[in-house]
């Protein structure tokens, strides 16, 4: 096994060093970030540029992870929400994702919301029956609403309560970017001959991308995790370009009189969306889109199916 | 009941909008910018610098033109840009005067009167005394107003020896369907002053080779037009590959629109030859009679461009253009461009294929006849060859590099063919080429940083 080596500051969450397991026909390298398992299939290379790009995705992931989590003290993210109403600037990256999300609640009419974190302050999907009472989400529902937030990029004004969260794209983000990275040093190996052929899959927890199809040609085949408890794989995707990402309510949910209230809130109302499918997979270009079509799907709750009919792309679904 | 209540659930289904291909355009464009070097240019509080130097030089010892260019942009932090451009101009060489070459050698005062110029037997008239410096300065200012409107504003000014124009132009964008449409209209007002050395003559007088005479054929020492330009355009993104612009603009023109160095022929109605020999003005010097030509004194063009820009998935770009203008003075053009850009790692290759053409202004005339001279009936007339029918090609190939830090560096290479079309002549001027063609070598180098 080679040797893995890595800066302090490219694990600033000090995760645990990934792992690259496999064999010259197919190179397996998993790591944590995102309460995630993340893993990387990868085919056509050596065991030392199977290394080398499992360490790209890896630092790049924890990258995203450090800079916009929720958890960090001090990060991008800390900033905006702790910026108590004073106008503040972004940087570009920030400002590509800010102006990311407005489109996205533009494109679902408000259902996307990222000012809609709060409502996890009231909303606690453990399992048990703690449905919030319509008066504490009257009052939380006065600090959503992206239409409130004061963006004009790089120039970014947040009203007092108010709290952003890329919670709802950044893993998908990350499949991206990893995705752009990992392209970027195989470019250079393919142009140093160092390389002649590869394939690769990212795969966050269901959310994944990929370069193309294996190298014999056939599509890459990816166990969806069940919404159930037991984490058997009951459905597979195949993938041979694009990306597939998932919505759903696995393991998240609260359960009052027989109603499972999902994790999926509606932010217009501060309420769980009720009757929305156990899981959605979406087929896409890219991650980001395919994240952002199931999220949306699973909005709609029992319209996720003609929402998905009229975007005429790929898609599974889990009733 | 049954029926009434399967009508009222079906009216209750949603009919869902197609959004995936905005959404596709959304996670691109958040997607096509590199993380961590993201808009490294462009970045508030930033400088932007580009620097050009073009080089343009016609065949046959024409026109040489140099021109460095100068930009700068600031960029501010709410989007707002200044950009400052400074261009300076040399211009030497010589351009077509407007008359026909001839069988007999031919002279011609120049535009001053204070000399003249002989043109030897079957050559192109040339006046070699062109020679132009220009500084020309602009300022533009961009700034959203909010989320989906935006507004622009410049002014400029450019002096050369003899011409002053300055100019102010206002716009206004407005996003719609996410930024997937823009809308934009524009205006723009310039005025410009042209006072030549010689004054400016009057329309169609004879070109005199005597003092007297030759103040007898000026008219005032200064001229003036104003230019009011109006612009629509609707710029739409069709799907993550394509863009597409469409935009209609007016320009109308008024005051001094002639170009006060240029002249035509008077031909002799039966041998084709320069009308005038038997005219004593001068017994030593020939007596061939040139008109200094006259145009309208308003001209309102319009024109329609479209353009689409396609974005292969291999990063090339293939760019292609049309315009169609239409003006009253009976000049219509069609101009197709067509660019591929060639991305080759952090290098691109651009090959650039241009093709003009356009028809004759009414008034245009490669020769006045001496029975059209004598019947002194002639309102308007010029001979200059950009008034004819022509057309015009051009062929070029740009270069570009990237480099590491972000600036980019380019050079391109172009060459131009116009050929003009139009009345042979008879007798003696039949002999004679009255549509030479043009040819031109652009060569520019730039670097943005």
């Amino acid at each position: 096994m080679a040797e893995l080596t890595l800066e302090p500051e490219d694990n600033p969450a000090q995760h645990l060093l990934p792992k690259l397991t496999g064999n010259r026909k197919l190179w397996i390298g998993c790591f944590q970030a995102m309460a995630s398992d993340c893993e990387l299939l990868i085919e056509g290379v050596d065991e030392a540029q199977a290394l080398a790009l499992l360490m790209i995705a890896a630092k790049e992931t924890w990258r995203i992870e450090y800079k916009f989590s929720r958890y960090v003290s001090g990060n991008t993210m800390d900033r905006m929400n702790t910026s108590s109403a004073q106008p503040m600037e972004v940087d570009p990256e920030t400002a590509l994702l800010l102006n990311f999300s407005e489109q996205c609640y533009q494109l679902s009419d408000g259902l996307f919301d990222i000012t809609s974190g709060v409502l996890r302050k009231i909303w606690r999907f453990d399992g048990s029956d703690a449905v919030p009472a319509s008066v504490q989400i009257n009052k939380i529902l006065k600090q959503i609403g992206w239409s409130k937030v004061d963006w004009h990029a790089p120039k970014l004004r947040l009203r007092l309560g108010m709290e952003l969260d890329f919670g709802g794209i950044g893993k998908e983000y990350a499949v991206d970017r990893v995705v752009l990275a990992l392209n970027a040093e195989v470019d250079r190996l393919l142009k140093q001959n160092a390389l002649s052929n590869y394939s690769f899959v990212v795969n966050f927890g269901g959310d994944l991308a990929c370069s193309g199809p294996r190298l014999d040609g056939s599509p890459w085949t990816i166990g969806v995790e069940n919404s159930e408890r037991d984490q058997t794989t009951v459905a597979t995707v195949s993938l041979s370009q694009g990306a597939v990402a998932t919505s759903g309510d696995s393991r998240r949910y609260l359960l009052k009189n027989g109603i499972r209230y999902s994790h999926i809130l509606n932010p217009l109302t501060g309420k769980s969306i009720i009757d929305a499918p156990h899981a959605i997979s979406v087929a896409a270009a890219n991650c980001m889109q395919a994240g952002m079509l199931s999220t949306f799907a699973m909005l709609q709750g029992e319209q996720a199916e003609e929402f998905l009919q009229a975007q005429e792309l790929q898609y599974w679904i889990q009733r | 009941m049954q029926l009434i209540k399967q009508k009222a659930s079906k009216s209750t289904v949603r009919s869902f909008k197609k959004i995936a291909p905005a959404l596709a355009a959304a996670s691109c464009s958040l997607l096509s910018v590199a993380s961590n070097t993201a808009l490294a240019r462009g970045e508030a509080g930033t400088w932007d610098f580009e620097a050009a130097s073009l080089f343009y030089a016609e065949s046959d010892d024409r026109v040489v033109a140099i021109e460095p260019v100068f930009s700068a942009t600031k960029n501010y932090k709410d989007g707002e840009a200044l950009n400052l451009k400074a261009a300076f101009d040399a211009l030497t060489g010589a351009s077509p005067n407007g008359a026909t070459p001839s069988a007999a050698p031919q002279t011609f005062t120049t535009p001053s009167g204070n000399s003249t110029y002989t043109t030897d037997a079957g050559d192109a008239p040339i006046d070699d005394t062109f020679r132009d410096t220009r500084v020309a300065l602009s300022a533009s200012w961009l700034a959203p107003i909010n989320r989906d409107w935006e507004y622009s504003a410049a002014f400029y000014g450019s002096k050369e020896y003899d011409y002053l124009s300055i100019g102010t132009s206002g716009g206004i964008k407005r996003y719609l369907n996410n930024k997937n449409t823009a809308l934009n209209a524009g205006l723009s007002f310039s005025s410009d002053t042209f006072e030549p050395e010689g004054d400016i003559p009057k329309p169609l007088a004879k070109m005199s080779f005597n003092d007297t005479d030759f103040a007898a054929s000026r008219d005032s020492a200064s001229d003036s037009k104003t230019i009011i330009d109006a612009l629509f355009g609707v710029t739409q993104v069709i799907n993550r590959n394509t863009i597409m612009q469409f935009n209609y603009s007016v320009s109308m023109s008024d005051g001094y629109l002639s170009d006060p160095f240029k002249v035509l022929s008077v031909i002799d109605d039966t041998t084709g030859s320069n009308f005038g020999g038997n005219l004593a003005d001068n017994i030593d010097a020939a007596n061939n009679v040139y008109l200094y030509e006259a145009r309208p004194d308003s001209r309102i063009k319009h024109s329609l461009y479209w353009q689409t820009k396609y974005a292969l998935a291999n990063g090339d770009v293939i760019d292609g253009s049309y315009r169609f203008m239409l003006d009253d003075w009976g000049i219509n053009s069609h101009t197709f461009d067509f660019r591929y850009r060639w991305q080759l790692g952090s290098s691109y290759l651009e090959p650039h294929f241009r093709y003009y053409m356009q028809s004759e202004a009414d008034f245009y005339k490669r020769y006045i006849t001496e029975t059209e001279y004598n019947a002194g009936k002639l309102k308007e007339a010029t001979a200059d060859y950009r008034l004819g029918d022509l057309d015009g090609m051009t062929v070029g190939l740009k270069y570009g590099h990237k480099l590491d830090n972000d600036h980019e560096f380019n050079m391109r290479v172009e060459y131009y063919l116009q050929s003009s079309s139009g009345d042979k002549g008879f007798g003696l001027l039949k002999d004679q080429d009255l549509y030479p063609d043009t040819k031109a070598l652009i060569f520019q180098v730039g670097y943005s940083f």
